[in-house]
């Protein structure tokens, strides 16, 4: 009986969907009662900053945590085992760079977006450009994968197969996002991410006790089934399933674990989470809750990953829908029914609506903060006129996300997200760095960093396997594929960090004294956080 | 627990700062000089500090981290050995990357509340900002 159930769909699509929309209406209710009421820039972009670290740090965990994570890492965990739990060290541990290194001086360098702290003491408008660009690339990116991942999960959840159904599905998502964040604006926003970060951490603390409570707390004992339930055997205990096959595949994780350590820092929308708290100091404490909320999460799907082994099968969970993003649902099934299989439903589901609504919010704030109102109107637009561009914005990359997610419905679509953290390693955080850490750096400098890791992120990307010669390729038919890796990052971060240095070196600017010495002042001390001169 | 001084508008500092109206009173009308500020020995002490803590911290979790990536790339048959029942050594090696990187978390916030904070804070006060 549980075999037809993992064939038909995951339990009760009707339960399912009433969580679901349970979920969706509270939210709804909570980010009209709570939106920034504001009409400010400030109020829209950053919920004016009154956020407190405790709370700004679920939201982090919200944002960052996608069903990718979710569904995604255990899944790999119940069929490859170690080599899943690689990824949730890279991810965990990435989060060091941000509190080290960008938190604090970000937040006390910049009012809105990236561009703010990377134009500080540059040309604005080049940066700007560059910023912009970047930052919606990446958004794209990102946002791409979380709803055609949508359709994967909707397939799999709500019995939906048809490619009309999914299409709807993921235009439904796609309105009510919309909806959070035009209406919730940054402060609406921040309160879907930290429920949903409230809701994912609970299921899976609570799936983790129950799962470690019928192992006897025995850990090894989970771990010896898991092992005997698995078609690799004992193999999955230790790394090598997935990226021991052969050398490049090795390479390969190599590339990947660069991108995901370095890329956490520079992705846009973990960036502009920083301006919702009032200070450095609580920009700090936002990180340090992130890290323990993920901490807690991740190695809760360490358990639940070898726990769906043990109890679920491997081969089981390959012959479902969805394969390997199957395997959360179908343990929850297995141990709680389908109760617990709605709960994890609707938490999937809220997963993807909330980092989506993230990423909108981050891109639609890029467009009208450094394109509109810096670039186009030089620094100065018409009182209100920012907010309705961004609102504007929002709803445009709404439905582009929309439409891009039934274009990448069933496509091959988990590089996205990698790929969106190798541009985020190659593209913005060399120049970051540069920019708080580097005196001499300069406008050239910056330009040169920021495209020349987009370009080369691209370029690998394009004569790789990801894009053609294989047979999970885009384009399966043709074969151009030079570049043998799938993950450019070992290639594109260095280049993005020599592509800095020389552009600075070569660069015929200077960079200006004056601008750099109250930037290092203003990043290390946060005077004059409330109004700065040019980052308005 | 909290540095007195490092917030202008919540003393209490675990509240939330629910107060966008004091936050926004006018900037002094002089704005702060700020490459004397840079040259200021306060400054480069603050600047000093937080360079020998952050940058060597960074060097460290960074290569602890591409170790065990490494290890687990050219080396699975060492991670792979059976430490206690069915927990292999790449395991606790991967629980202990979580522990390092909450271990140092912990480490780099109280050391950042006890010796950036208040340098910082009186920095501002010099020059004429009020926290």
């Amino acid at each position: 009986m549980i075999t037809a159930q993992a064939q038909a769909g995951v339990g009760d699509p009707a339960l399912n969907t009433a969580v679901f929309a349970a979920f969706v209406l509270i939210t709804l209710y909570v980010v009209y009662r709570f939106n920034s009421g504001g009409t400010t820039a400030d109020d829209y972009y950053a919920a004016g900053g009154r956020f407190t670290g405790v709370q700004n740090g679920f939201a982090l965990s919200g944002d960052f945590l996608s069903a990718a994570s979710f569904l995604g890492v255990a899944g790999a965990i119940a069929i490859t085992g170690y080599d899943g739990f690689l990824y949730s060290i890279g991810f965990l541990v990435a989060w060091l760079v941000n509190l080290l290194l960008v938190a604090e001086l970000v937040r006390n360098t910049g009012r809105f977006t990236m561009g703010d702290v990377l134009a500080y003491r540059m040309r604005q408008r080049p940066v700007r450009a560059a910023a912009a660009t970047s930052t919606l690339v990446i958004s794209l990116f990102y946002m791409l994968a979380q709803m055609a991942g949508a359709g994967a999960v909707v397939a799999l959840l709500l019995d939906v197969h048809g490619a009309v159904g999914q299409a709807v599905v993921i235009t439904v998502v796609g309105l009510i996002m919309i909806c959070y964040v035009l209406v919730g604006g940054m402060k609406g926003t921040t309160w879907v991410q930290i429920i949903k970060a409230g809701l994912l951490l609970l299921t899976v603390v609570l799936m983790t006790v129950f799962l470690l409570g019928k192992f006897g707390f025995s850990p090894s004992s989970l771990l010896e089934q898991a092992a005997a339930n698995n078609t690799n055997g004992e193999r999955v205990l230790g790394p090598g399933v997935q990226y021991g096959q052969s050398p490049t595949a090795t390479l390969d994780f190599v590339s990947l674990s660069l991108a995901l350590i370095l890329g956490a820092a520079g992705l846009p929308h973990v960036l502009m989470r920083f301006y919702t708290v009032p200070d450095a100091r609580e920009a700090r404490r936002s990180v340090v809750w992130a890290v323990g909320a993920m901490s807690v999460f991740y190695l809760g799907t360490l358990v639940i990953g070898y726990g769906a082994s043990a109890l679920v099968g491997s081969e089981r969970i390959l012959a479902a829908t969805g394969r390997e993003n199957s395997a959360v649902p179908l343990l929850a099934f297995e141990v709680g029914g389908t109760v617990l299989m709605g709960v994890v439903a609707a938490v999937a589901f809220a997963t993807i609506l909330a980092v989506v609504a993230g990423l909108t919010i981050t891109a639609s704030a890029s467009f009208a903060h450094d394109v509109y109102a810096n670039i186009l109107r030089r620094g100065t637009p018409e009182p209100g006129a920012e907010v309705r561009v961004a609102r504007l914005t929002a709803v445009v990359i709404g439905l582009l996300a929309i439409v891009g997610g039934i274009l990448a419905n069933g496509q091959n679509v988990a590089f996205l997200v990698a790929l969106a953290f190798a541009f985020a390693a190659s593209a913005n955080l060399s120049t970051l760095l540069y920019s708080l850490f580097w005196k001499r750096f300069t406008t050239t400098g910056t330009l040169w960093a920021m495209y020349g890791g987009l370009g080369s992120c691209l370029l690998l990307v394009s004569l790789s396997p990801v894009v053609s010669g294989a047979p999970t390729s885009i384009l399966s038919d043709v074969d151009f594929a030079v570049f043998p890796l799938s993950n450019p990052g070992i290639v594109s971060i260095p280049v993005s960090f020599l592509c800095g240095y020389l552009g600075t070196v070569l660069g015929k600017d200077e960079a200006d004294p004056e601008r750099q010495k109250e930037m290092e002042v203003r990043a290390l001390t946060g005077l004059g956080r409330q109004a700065s001169p040019r980052a308005r | 627990m909290t540095a007195p001084a490092a917030r202008a508008t919540a003393p209490a500092g675990d509240r939330p700062a629910a107060f966008g109206g004091v936050d926004r009173v006018p900037a002094p009308t002089a704005p702060p000089d700020f490459a004397a500020l840079h040259a200021s020995p306060e400054f480069t002490a603050l600047r000093a500090r937080f360079r020998r803590f952050t940058f060597p911290a960074t060097g460290l979790f960074l290569s602890w981290y591409l170790t065990y990536v490494l290890l687990a790339a050219y080396a699975p048959g060492l991670l792979a050995i059976r430490v206690s029942g069915a927990v292999t050594l790449g395991l606790l090696l991967g629980l202990g990357q979580f522990a390092s990187t909450i271990a140092l978390t912990l480490v780099y916030t109280r050391w950042a509340r006890r010796s950036l904070d208040p340098a910082a804070a009186a920095i501002r006060q010099s020059a004429g900002e009020r926290g």
